[in-house]
Formats: C-alpha cells, sequence, structure tokens
C-alpha cells in the first residue's frame, strides 16, 4: 500500500489556486498534492468550493490563480476532454451513463472499439463485451455487459461509471458523492471499488457529504471552508468531530 | 479500511433476465408486430380477398409510401426530437424534381441545351444522354431536401431552438415555398427521361413494387447504421441521455445535424417516390403526411420521450396503418372511420406499453 507523502512524485499538485467568479470568491490559496494510489477525501458544506475545485481540475474553466501541476508537468486545460486526454476522469454524481444502452456500450461511450469491413467501420461488440467484462471483474462487480443500464441497482451503475474511467487508464479519477442516495449494501460495494482503483495505483479524489465513508475509504482528508483549504491531514491523525467542527467552522484550521 | 475485500461481491437478487423479457418481445415492436399477425389472420376470416396476391401488393405499395419516410423520422424520434416538416419536404422535393426535369428536357429553355437535342423531325425531344436528366432532376429534389434538413439541424443544434417549434416553422416555409415556386400549379414530370422516372418509381421488379424493394434495402441499411456502427451507438445515447453524451465526448450537435438531414432526405426520397406514383407533384401533396409519419412510428414502437425505435417498428406501424385501412374498404366500413381508428391505436400502443412496463 502506497503511503502518501512518502511516494514522491504526486500526480496531481495545486499550488495557490484562486477562482473568482466577478466580484466572488470561490477559492483562494488553494495548495493540494495527491499521489499516486492515494484515496483523498474532499469535504465541506455546501458553498465551501469543492465543486469549484473538482470542476477546475476536470479542465471545465481555468483557475485565475496559481498553477495546476500533472504528473510533475504544468497542464492548461481549455477543456473538459484535455483533462481527460491526460489522465483525469470524473464519474459525476448522476452518473452520466444512458439508461437505454447496455453497460458494455455505456462503457465504451464515444471511444467505441470498432473492426473494419471492406469501407465500413463497424462496432466490435464482441471485444466490447469482453473488455467490459474483464473491468467489472476487476471492479469486483457482477455487472453482466449485456445488461442494459436501466435495469442495475445503484451500485452496478457505480461500476458501469468507473470502469469508464479505467478503460481510459485515468491515473487521478474524482468521484462527486458516489454514496449519496443509495442502499447501506451499495454504499459497501462502492467503497469497494474504490478500493480496487486504489490496488491498482489510481489516486481517487472522493467527494462526500458522509464522514463514515471518507473515514472507511480515504488515507487522507482535506476540509474545504469559504473557499480555503482549513486542514489537510491523514485519516490516522483525526476524527469524525474534529472533522465535523471543520467543516461547521466550530474550529477554524488543523 | 472497514470494507471485506477478499469475497467476490455477489448480487444474489439480481437474476438474469429471462428470454421473453428482453430484446424483441419486451418491446412495444414486438407485441405491436403480434396485432399485426393477428389482424391478417382476422382479415383472412373476414374477408376472401384479403391474401390474394393482387391486395397484398397493393397494401405493400401503399404502405412503402409512407414507410420510407418514417424511417428517417424514427432516427429523429431516437434522439428524442420531433420532425413535422417531412410531409412539405416531401411535396417539395417531388415538385422540384419534376419541375427541373421538365425545364431541362424543354429545348429553349435555360440549361436545357446541355441535355437535349432536337431530332431531324424538329419535334422530337432527344436527350444527349440518357439517365441524366434523371439523376439531374432526383439530385436536385434530395438536394432541396439537403437544405431543409441542414437548417433544422442548425437551428436546432446549434442554436438550441426546439424540435417542434422549429419544424413546425419549417412546414409551413417549406410549403409555402412549393407553392410560390410553382404558383399553386403541379407539375408534372415530362421528357425523354421520364419513362425511366415511371419505370423507377411506380414499376415492378420481381413481382413486388419498386418502392417496396427500396424500403427493404433502406430498413436493413438503417439497422445496420443503428446496431453496428459508431453513429448509431451515438444515437441511442443522445436519445438516452443527452448530457451523458456530451460529458463522454459525443459530436451532439453533429449526431443531431446528421439525423435531421438523414430524416428530410428520406421524406425527399418519399415525395419523388409518391410523384411517380401520382404522375404528377402538386402543390398540395403530402398534406398533413408527417401526422401519419409520426404516428407510424410511435405505434411502431418509437418513443417520442427519446432512446427507443428502430426500422422494424417503422415498417410495423406503416403496415399496421395501411392493413387497417385496407381492410376497413375491404370489409365496406366507411373509410372515414379510418382516422378515428388510426387514433385509437396510437393511444392503445403506448397505452400497452406504459402497462407493461409497470408490470416488469
Amino acid at each position: 500500500m502506497v503511503t502518501p507523502h512518502d511516494a514522491g512524485l504526486a500526480v496531481l499538485e495545486l499550488k495557490g489556486i484562486g477562482k473568482e467568479f466577478g466580484a466572488i470568491r470561490a477559492l483562494h490559496g488553494v495548495d493540494l498534492r495527491v499521489s499516486p494510489g492515494e484515496v483523498l477525501g474532499l469535504m465541506g458544506d455546501n458553498g465551501a468550493g469543492k465543486s469549484t475545485l473538482v470542476k477546475l481540475i476536470a479542465g471545465n474553466f481555468p483557475p485565475s490563480h496559481g498553477e495546476i501541476r500533472f504528473d510533475g508537468k504544468p497542464v492548461h486545460f481549455a477543456r473538459p476532454i484535455d483533462a481527460r486526454a491526460i489522465g483525469i476522469e470524473v464519474v459525476y454524481q448522476d452518473l452520466a451513463l444512458a439508461d437505454n444502452l447496455t453497460a458494455a456500450a455505456n462503457v465504451f461511450l464515444g471511444r467505441e472499439l470498432k473492426r473494419r469491413l471492406g469501407p465500413f467501420a463497424l462496432l466490435d461488440h464482441k471485444a466490447m463485451a469482453a473488455r467490459a467484462l474483464e473491468l467489472f471483474g476487476e471492479l469486483r462487480s457482477e455487472t453482466r455487459p449485456h445488461d442494459l443500464v436501466k435495469q442495475m441497482s445503484g451500485g452496478q451503475r457505480q461500476a458501469v461509471a468507473i470502469a469508464r474511467t479505467r478503460l481510459s487508464n485515468a491515473k487521478l479519477v474524482m468521484m462527486d458523492e458516489p454514496t449519496a442516495a443509495i442502499s447501506v449494501r451499495q454504499v459497501e460495494q462502492v467503497l469497494g471499488l474504490i478500493h480496487r482503483l486504489k490496488e491498482q495505483g489510481v489516486a481517487v479524489m472522493l467527494i462526500s457529504h458522509r464522514m463514515p465513508d471518507v473515514f472507511a475509504v480515504c488515507d487522507r482528508v482535506v476540509v474545504m471552508r469559504r473557499g480555503e483549504k482549513r486542514a489537510d491531514k491523514a485519516i490516522a491523525d483525526t476524527s469524525p468531530e474534529e472533522v465535523t467542527s471543520l467543516i461547521t467552522g466550530a474550529k477554524e484550521a488543523a | 479500511m472497514a470494507t471485506p475485500l477478499e469475497s467476490p461481491i455477489t448480487f444474489t437478487n439480481v437474476g438474469k433476465a429471462k428470454w421473453w423479457q428482453s430484446g424483441l418481445f419486451a418491446s412495444q415492436t414486438g407485441y405491436v408486430l403480434l396485432a399485426l399477425v393477428a389482424l391478417f389472420v382476422v382479415m383472412n376470416f373476414a374477408s376472401p380477398y384479403f391474401l390474394t396476391e393482387g391486395n397484398i401488393q397493393n397494401v405493400a405499395k401503399n404502405f412503402s409510401f409512407i414507410a420510407i419516410a418514417t424511417l428517417g423520422v424514427t432516427f429523429v424520434i431516437i434522439t428524442g426530437g420531433i420532425d413535422l416538416s417531412v410531409g412539405s419536404v416531401m411535396c417539395f422535393s417531388a415538385m422540384i424534381t419534376s419541375m427541373v426535369m421538365t425545364q431541362i428536357s424543354t429545348p429553349g429553355m435555360a440549361g436545357a441545351d446541355w441535355f437535349v437535342h432536337l431530332a431531324g423531325d424538329g419535334k422530337t425531344v432527344i436527350a444527349n444522354v440518357p439517365g441524366l436528366i434523371l439523376l439531374v432532376s432526383i439530385l436536385a429534389g434530395l438536394g432541396v431536401a439537403l437544405i431543409v434538413g441542414l437548417v433544422n439541424g442548425f437551428c436546432i443544434a446549434v442554436l438550441g431552438l426546439s424540435p417542434f417549434v422549429t419544424t413546425l416553422g419549417m412546414l409551413s416555409i417549406v410549403r409555402g415555398l412549393g407553392y410560390v415556386v410553382s404558383n399553386g400549379r403541379g407539375s408534372f414530370p415530362s421528357g425523354p427521361d421520364a419513362g425511366y422516372f415511371y419505370t423507377l418509381t411506380s414499376g415492378v421488379a420481381f413481382g413486388m413494387p419498386a418502392p417496396f424493394i427500396y424500403l427493404v434495402i433502406l430498413a436493413v441499411a438503417m439497422a445496420v447504421v443503428l446496431h453496428h456502427t459508431g453513429f448509431g451507438r451515438h444515437v441511442f445515447a443522445v436519445g438516452g441521455n443527452e448530457k451523458a453524451a456530451a460529458l463522454t465526448g459525443i459530436p451532439v450537435v453533429r449526431v443531431k445535424i446528421e439525423i435531421y438531414v438523414i430524416c428530410a432526405l428520406a421524406a425527399g426520397l418519399q415525395g419523388i417516390i409518391i410523384c411517380g406514383w401520382l404522375g404528377s407533384a402538386p402543390a398540395n401533396m403530402a398534406t398533413s403526411y408527417e401526422l401519419n409519419v409520426i404516428a407510424a412510428a410511435v405505434i411502431g414502437g418509437a418513443n417520442l420521450a427519446g432512446g427507443a425505435g428502430g426500422p422494424l417498428g417503422a415498417i410495423v406501424g406503416c403496415v399496421l396503418l395501411e392493413v387497417i385501412r385496407n381492410g376497413l374498404v375491404l370489409a365496406q366500413v366507411n373509410s372515414y372511420w379510418q382516422q378515428t381508428l388510426v387514433g385509437v391505436i396510437i393511444i392503445a400502443a403506448v397505452l400497452v406499453d406504459r402497462l407493461r412496463s409497470r408490470m416488469a
């Protein structure tokens, strides 16, 4: 298991990141490091700047100040697709799946495998199903590639969304509230999926309101408040009580 | 590390779907097809004329007259859009094809010198290259359909206008243009290539009406495109979850423009074929056909909310409409009942689908 900070090279490094929308200061002076195989919990109340930070890293808009370094090199994203191209994937809260398509089709959406048949490029259903099955196996999720997503449980949907990030060999996966609005049993499955990513050396940023999940799966927790980073601690050195008081502002910083 | 990792996760509550709960059998297309088969059986007992070769040919020809346009509209409906301009485009394409053919086949008219010359007797018009006039006039008809499709697609995908409003406007615009260019008069395909034109549009080959053959070819092509190409996959994805499609990098704008172009081209081709059957392109041709076409698609299982539909459903819907019309005629029921019945069937088909998905 890779321990944070001694792993040397960070996958993602933010230095003095700030973002203003007109007169509104959404982020101010945020420094952040995420190492390969590290699971980082990003917590904070609504409006604390979590989503802005995630969107910024995902390339939705550029920072007003500061520098983003990925794999040691400074990067600038014009569009989300640029971020995806270098290995940053986001699993969205609503999962961004097409319900009317199969699990395999969703995993390969926009990146379909094709085989040539004379002048035509036809979908290679077999290869896609086989690869999807492999990915679900890696994630130890019992999801059948040919099942329609609309027939699936919340946990299986998460597996499909996460398998999509594995397909591109993402180095950093950001998950936005993956355990909101699913059953207890499915939460277990999703946390299991996060462990699978970690085992494969993927850095994971988990954005969550659920304290038990963060403490179950994360190596480190970062607390945001009013657009600033108020705490950045190893899970072992903190407690749910401390994190709660940091989120609410009862404790200013740690 | 609270989660146990060793044991593989199992879903004991999720079984494999039964064969009758998946694929065609679980779809609206499937049971509308079943209803159609039942209707064939009933009609066979009700009327001795129904299953005669002549009548079946008649049915095949008649439903082919809206089915090609229905294939096109089905593409649009799968993405969650709608195209109300198909009836007007049918008329306009037919009219342009017919007018261009007449124009370039008449010596003395602008441009006609390239295509025809007068024979020695000073009266007979002879084509310079046989078939060229036909090709040019059909391309002209399809060309205007292409433009209409591009404008529809641009307004909807790029400007973000609602498909309903855009194509409702286009319905009126294109119908109006049809009246403008023809001055309200019909036009007749004529000239040395008119014979080819009628053969291609209303002839019979291998015992089947020509439009039916085109329909089968186009339907097979559509099935392959929808289920075995990246484009088809993207069409379904846009209809299933447009936001997800955009997030995964699918060129949503391009896909949308392409399907409106396909739809308009299908309508244009359909109009040209109808023109051959009628022998003319009257300015009021195919008025309100868009409603029949959309009805057929919806009866066959295309979901107006997007994400579902296919060529088989489109054809089944068209056949059902035609068999009912034909059946009412054979049963000597007042044919005005047809419209009422069609409405009932649209609602019934959608209702059955709703009940079924509620039970599942």
